[in-house]
C-alpha cells in the first residue's frame, strides 16, 4: 500500500487561505474553551490522574473485565457478539440486519465503524446506511473521511456544506447560511430515522460491573437512534471498557470539557438492557487493540477516550487539517495509533508534529502522546522508511551536532542568511510549510555570543 | 478457537501487569449541592430555566401558556393533562407529531445541569427526542452536587435505559455556529415544581 504524504495532503489544504484561517481560529477556541473548564474545577489534574489510574488499571487486566461485561450485558437480555477485525464485525451487522429483514439503518456517529469501513461493507449488500450526527452526515453526503473525531467536517466552509448538500439532497445552492443548512438536514433525515429498521451507536464508556454502554452526543441522535426503531446495535472497542459505574464521574466530567468545553455533553446516554419488546446487540471489535496492547511502547494510547483535544492543540493539525493525515484517525493521537495498524502506509504521520508536547498536557487520561510520536519516529528511521529529504536532512544536523566548530559556524551562518538572503532563497519549494508565513527576525547575537560577552563582564568586575 | 477465546487469549498473551483500581473521592467541597449552580450549568448548555411565581397554585395553565396557542401536549405526568392517550401510540415514531412532551426527571446534578431520566419516567423513551419541545419538572429537593454522587445511585442500575440531559438537542458542526434543534428537541425547559408526596 502506497505511504500517506502528508506534506501533500496539507499544501492542498494550505492552499485556501480562508479555509486554514478558520480551522486554525476555531480549534483554538475549543482549546481554549477547554481551558476555562480546566481553570474553574479544582480538582482537575486529580481527575487526570485518576482517569489515566483507572484506563491503566483496566487494561492490565482486560480479559476479566471483557468477560465481567459480556456476563452482566447477557443477564442484561442483550447478545454479545465479538469480532476479531472490521470484516469479522461487518459480517455479523449484516448477519443481525439481514436475519431480520432490515434494509434501512440510522446510527450515531463511530469512530470504530468508521476504521471497519462498515457502510460501503452494508451498502454493497443491499442496506441504506444514514449517519445522523449532522458533521458526519456532511462528510458522508461528501464521500469523505471525518476529518476531526468530534467535529467531522469542521475542514468545511459553511459555503462548502451548501454545495454539498444542494448537490446531494437537492437545496438551495445559494444559501450558505448554517441555520438553513441544519434545518434541511434535520427535515431530510427525520423521515428516515422514523422508518428505519434498525438504530446503530458506538460507544464512549462500557461498564463492566453492569453490562451498560454509554454514549455521549449533543444532537441527541444517538437516544434517537436506539429508541426508535426496535432493534440497536452497539458497536464497542475492546478498550472502552471501565470497571465500575463510579467511575464515569471521572471519565464524563473530563470527556467534553476536554472535547469542547462544556461541562458535559447535552446527552450522556446509558444503555443497559433492551426496552421492552426491543432488541439489543453488543459488538465487541479487537481490530488490532490487543495487538497494541502488547507494544510495550505504545499500549498507554489504548487509555485514549476521543475527546480531541490533543487535536484541537496541535499547532501541526491545526494548519493541515484531518483530511491530510489520510487515516480514520487524524491529529497527534492518530500519529501515534495509525502506525500500529500499518507502519508502511503511516510512516509519514509521525513526522507531522513538531514535538511541542502540548498534546501529552492536554490529554485527560495522560497519553504521554508526544513520547510516543518520537519513539515511532525512532523505529521508522530504524527500518529504513524515512523519506530521502528527511534522511539527508538527518544526516548533516547529526554532523553539525557532532562538531561543536561546525554547528557555531553553521549556526552564525543561518543568522546572517536569514538577514541577507532573499525571503524566496530561504523559502525553499520543498518547504510546504513556510507557506503563509514569515521567517522570524534573527536574534541581533547569537546565545554563544551573549554568553562570552556577558561571562567576560562577570569575570572583569 | 472462536474470535471470543482468540481476542481473549492475545490479550493475556500481551502480558501486561494489573495495577490498583483508585478510588474515586466525591470532592464535596467544590460542588455544593445548589440549585443556584444548576440554574447556570443549564443554561450555559442552552437549557431554559422557568420557574412559575410563587402565587402559581395550578402547573398546566403555565406551563401552556409558554408556548403559543393550538400547541399539542404530551404528558406524561399528573400535574399537566395531556392531548394524546399514551396507549394511542403504536410505535415510537409516533411520536413525532407531539409539539410538546412534559416529563419529571428523578434528580438532578447540580454541577452540570443535568436531568436523569430513565424509561420509567419517559414510559416511551422517544418522547425525550421525537417532539419539538421537551419540559421537564424538577423538584428542587431532588438534587445531588456533582456526577460523583450521581454515579453512586442505584437509579442507574435498575434503568434500561435512562439519560443525563443537560440542554435541547444542539450541534455547533456547520461553521462553529451554536444550533438548537439539531435531530431531538428544540428547546429544554426545566421547571422547579415539587413532586406530589
Amino acid at each position: 500500500m502506497k505511504a500517506v504524504d502528508h506534506v501533500a495532503g496539507s499544501k492542498k489544504f494550505l492552499a485556501s487561505e480562508d479555509h486554514v484561517s478558520f480551522h486554525d481560529r476555531r480549534l483554538w477556541d475549543l482549546r481554549q474553551g477547554r481551558d476555562a473548564q480546566m481553570r474553574a474545577i479544582p480538582e482537575w489534574q486529580e481527575l487526570r490522574t485518576l482517569a489515566s489510574q483507572i484506563k491503566e488499571h483496566t487494561l492490565g487486566q482486560l480479559d476479566h473485565y471483557l468477560e465481567m461485561f459480556e456476563r452482566n450485558a447477557t443477564a442484561n437480555g442483550v447478545k454479545v457478539h465479538w469480532a476479531r477485525d472490521g470484516e469479522e464485525h461487518n459480517r455479523i451487522v449484516h448477519e443481525i440486519l439481514s436475519q431480520r429483514g432490515v434494509t434501512s439503518l440510522v446510527k450515531s456517529k463511530s469512530m470504530l465503524t468508521e476504521e471497519c469501513e462498515m457502510r460501503p461493507y452494508l451498502e454493497a449488500r443491499g442496506i441504506a446506511v444514514v449517519e445522523t450526527d449532522l458533521g458526519e452526515r456532511i462528510q458522508q453526503l461528501d464521500d469523505e473521511m471525518p476529518s476531526h473525531v468530534v467535529v467531522p467536517a469542521v475542514h468545511k466552509l459553511s459555503r462548502d456544506v451548501a454545495k454539498v448538500f444542494a448537490d446531494k439532497l437537492g437545496t438551495d445552492p445559494a444559501n450558505a447560511d448554517p441555520y438553513y443548512l441544519a434545518e434541511q438536514q434535520r427535515e431530510t433525515t427525520r423521515p428516515i430515522i422514523l422508518g428505519a429498521g434498525a438504530g446503530m451507536t458506538g460507544c464512549n464508556f462500557a461498564v463492566a460491573e453492569t453490562g451498560a454502554v454509554v454514549v455521549c452526543t449533543n444532537e441527541g441522535n444517538a437516544d434517537l437512534s436506539a429508541n426508535v426503531p426496535p432493534l440497536h446495535i452497539a458497536s464497542i472497542g475492546i478498550e472502552k471498557l471501565i470497571p465500575r459505574q463510579e467511575d464515569l464521574g471521572v471519565f464524563v466530567r473530563l470527556l467534553s470539557r476536554s472535547a469542547l468545553g462544556s461541562p458535559i455533553t447535552q446527552y450522556t446516554s446509558h444503555f443497559r438492557a433492551p426496552r421492552e419488546g426491543g432488541e439489543m446487540h453488543f459488538i465487541l471489535v479487537d481490530n488490532g487493540r490487543s495487538a497494541r496492547l502488547a507494544m510495550d511502547d505504545f499500549w498507554y494510547s489504548l487509555k485514549c477516550i476521543r475527546c480531541s483535544a490533543c487535536m484541537n492543540t496541535c499547532p501541526v493539525y491545526r494548519r493541515s487539517g484531518g483530511i491530510s493525515y489520510g487515516a480514520v484517525y487524524s491529529g497527534p493521537i492518530g500519529a501515534i495509533i495509525d502506525p500500529s495498524f500499518d507502519l508502511k502506509k503511516y510512516s509519514g504521520l509521525p513526522f507531522a508534529s513538531t514535538l511541542n508536547g502540548s498534546c501529552t498536557n492536554v490529554c485527560p487520561v495522560r497519553i504521554n502522546i508526544h513520547e510516543q510520536i518520537y519513539r515511532w519516529r525512532q523505529i521508522i528511521a530504524e527500518q529504513h522508511q524515512l523519506s530521502y529529504a528527511k534522511t539527508m536532512a538527518m544526516k548533516m544536523a547529526g554532523h553539525i551536532l557532532q562538531h561543536p566548530m561546525v554547528y557555531r559556524t553553521a549556526s552564525d551562518m543561518a543568522g546572517i542568511a536569514l538577514k541577507v538572503l532573499p525571503r524566496g532563497l530561504s523559502y525553499l519549494p520543498l518547504n510546504v510549510w513556510g507557506r503563509q508565513r514569515e521567517n522570524p527576525v534573527p536574534p541581533a547575537e547569537s546565545f554563544r555570543q551573549w554568553y562570552l560577552k556577558n561571562r567576560k563582564q562577570d569575570t572583569s568586575a | 478457537m472462536s474470535s471470543r477465546d482468540s481476542i481473549l487469549a492475545s490479550i493475556r498473551a500481551a502480558g501486561r501487569t494489573p495495577t490498583g483500581h483508585p478510588q474515586v473521592p466525591t470532592f464535596d467541597q467544590y460542588h455544593p449541592v445548589a440549585l443556584e449552580r444548576f440554574q447556570t450549568s443549564l443554561e450555559l448548555i442552552g437549557g431554559r430555566w422557568q420557574a412559575p411565581e410563587p402565587d402559581i397554585m395550578e402547573l398546566a395553565p403555565f406551563v401552556r401558556r409558554l408556548f403559543p396557542d393550538g400547541t399539542r401536549f404530551c404528558s406524561v405526568v399528573p400535574e399537566v393533562a395531556s392531548d394524546y392517550e399514551l396507549s394511542s401510540f403504536r410505535q415510537p415514531a409516533e411520536l413525532a407529531q407531539v409539539d410538546v412532551g412534559v416529563v419529571r426527571a428523578r434528580f438532578g446534578v447540580a454541577e452540570t445541569g443535568s436531568l436523569w431520566i430513565s424509561e420509567a419516567e419517559y414510559r416511551i423513551n422517544a418522547l425525550g427526542y421525537l417532539p419539538q419541545h421537551l419540559v421537564a419538572l424538577l423538584d428542587p429537593e431532588d438534587l445531588v452536587g456533582n456526577l460523583h454522587h450521581a454515579y453512586q445511585r442505584e437509579d442507574f442500575r435498575q434503568a434500561r435505559y435512562c439519560v443525563l440531559m443537560s440542554g435541547p438537542s444542539a450541534t455547533a458542526d456547520i461553521e462553529g455556529v451554536l444550533i438548537r434543534g439539531a435531530q431531538g428537541v428544540r428547546s429544554l425547559t426545566v421547571i422547579p415544581w415539587a413532586r406530589p408526596r
